[in-house]
């Protein structure tokens, strides 16, 4: 019902963030990629547009599906002319998911990210991860890695629920 | 030796390092101990993988003559690798896996940190990003040898028998050459010297944690860095590369 077709719309950097709200990240689908942080910046200028782009891990195996899935969702919002820029300057953190995106990730039963696990020492024990089912702090790790390179393993042992921890780097 | 061949050769062998420790690493799949150091492992892999690529782009990009990424991986003889010996050796049992990841990532991640601080700034970048997931490896390596060391009496036995067998391949680590001299000289890269010190005292600290017996510097293996590799390397890279030569120029 728009007034007039996208394609004709002058695209503004703030309607290209809405649309790329719009792309989830293929191995947690509940959160887009605004959500993740892994969007740097968006630049118009003259007709085209700049989407700036860090990898979470070096070898995201995702990383390639995620770029084609920004330039697809931009194309059937009329913009064809896409420069996608990869990026690893400042290197991409946990820090970086959002609030909403964070609040998004527990209720799809993963427990978002607590700390800075560069900042622990290497013999460290961890700190307790809340089970986002149950809110128990009683869980045990059962390993650093899970079914992503972003994820480990943990079981909670108040509803002895098993759940994935997105961890901190 | 102009700056652009050391960056470049400099940055070839980071990402032979990287590839062949991925492609040791993937063997384990369908073959770990139980599922999740499987994952974990796999997830390495895909770490240095990731790592990999970035040094060979890189590289390619330096060079100028046009190589990509895959040239580099797919598309050089077992003599044209010049990664360390050690990040080729067989996987053995989970205890040889575990101490070649501890000795590789101690040194490995001295190496980005340094790196990190170098003058190049695209693999300032790539150096600080590896970082932060080698300290992720290095610290679940590390747990794992405490476990192993400090476990029962068999998995003490066996972890501290392949921390001997893998010690002679520690010395290739730090045998600068005038590459590493060129790099060090252009880029402000690392002090191999200073590095080996540090490397021993983080090395020491964690054998004592295992409660396991720190082995004496003897005989050291060397000639990876030249080309020159263990027996199993050009049965690695045969499989590693069959695609490629099989179907040349194939893609997914």
């Amino acid at each position: 019902m728009s007034a007039e077709p996208a394609n004709n719309r002058p695209q503004t950097e703030e309607r290209i963030w809405k649309y790329l709200e719009s792309v989830p990240d293929p191995e947690i689908p509940v959160l887009s990629v605004v959500d993740l942080g892994i969007i740097r910046a968006v630049n118009v200028a003259a007709g085209t547009v700049e989407v700036v782009v860090t990898p979470t891990y070096s070898g995201c195996p995702a990383t390639e599906v995620i770029e084609k899935s920004i330039v697809d969702c931009l194309a059937e919002n009329g913009i064809d002319d896409v420069v996608l820029k990869r990026v690893l300057s400042p290197p991409w953190s946990t820090a970086w998911i959002s609030d909403a995106g964070r609040e998004k990730l527990r209720a799809y039963g993963i427990a978002p990210p607590e700390d800075d696990a560069g900042k622990r020492s290497l013999m460290d024990s961890l700190r307790a991860i809340a089970c986002p089912r149950c809110d128990a702090t009683s869980t045990t790790l059962v390993s650093e890695f899970g079914s992503t390179p972003c994820k480990a393993s943990y079981k909670c042992e108040s509803c002895l629920e098993p759940f994935e921890y997105f961890k901190c780097i | 030796m102009n700056s652009k061949q050391a960056l470049f050769k400099y940055l070839v062998r980071l990402g032979d390092n990287a590839l062949v420790l991925a492609q040791r690493l993937i063997e384990i799949v369908a073959d770990g101990p139980e599922l999740e150091e499987e994952l974990a492992n796999a997830n390495f892999s895909l770490d240095y993988l990731g790592q990999a690529r970035l040094f060979y782009t890189y590289a390619g990009e330096v060079e100028g003559k046009g190589r990509t990424e895959d040239d580099f991986a797919f598309l050089r003889s077992d003599r044209e690798f010049e990664n360390v010996l050690l990040v080729e050796q067989p996987n053995g049992h989970f205890g040889d896996v575990i101490v070649r990841s501890v000795l590789f990532d101690a040194f490995y991640l001295l190496q980005l940190e340094a790196l990190s601080a170098c003058s190049d700034e695209r693999l300032v970048e790539i150096a600080i990003k590896a970082a932060k997931e080698i300290r992720y490896h290095l610290r679940y390596g590390s747990q794992w040898l405490v476990r192993l060391g400090d476990g029962t009496e068999e998995s003490r036995r066996r972890v501290q028998r392949s921390l001997d067998d893998l010690w002679k391949y520690t010395g290739e680590l730090f045998a600068g050459d005038e590459i590493d001299e060129a790099f060090r000289a252009e880029f402000a890269g690392p002090d191999l010297a200073a590095m080996r010190a540090t490397w021993a005292s983080n090395i020491a600290a964690i054998v004592k944690e295992a409660t396991l017996e720190l082995p004496e510097d003897g005989w050291m293996a060397g000639g990876g860095r030249e080309g020159r590799h263990s027996e199993g390397f050009g049965y690695m890279i045969a499989e590693m590369q069959h695609l490629q030569r099989s179907y040349p120029g194939l893609n997914w």
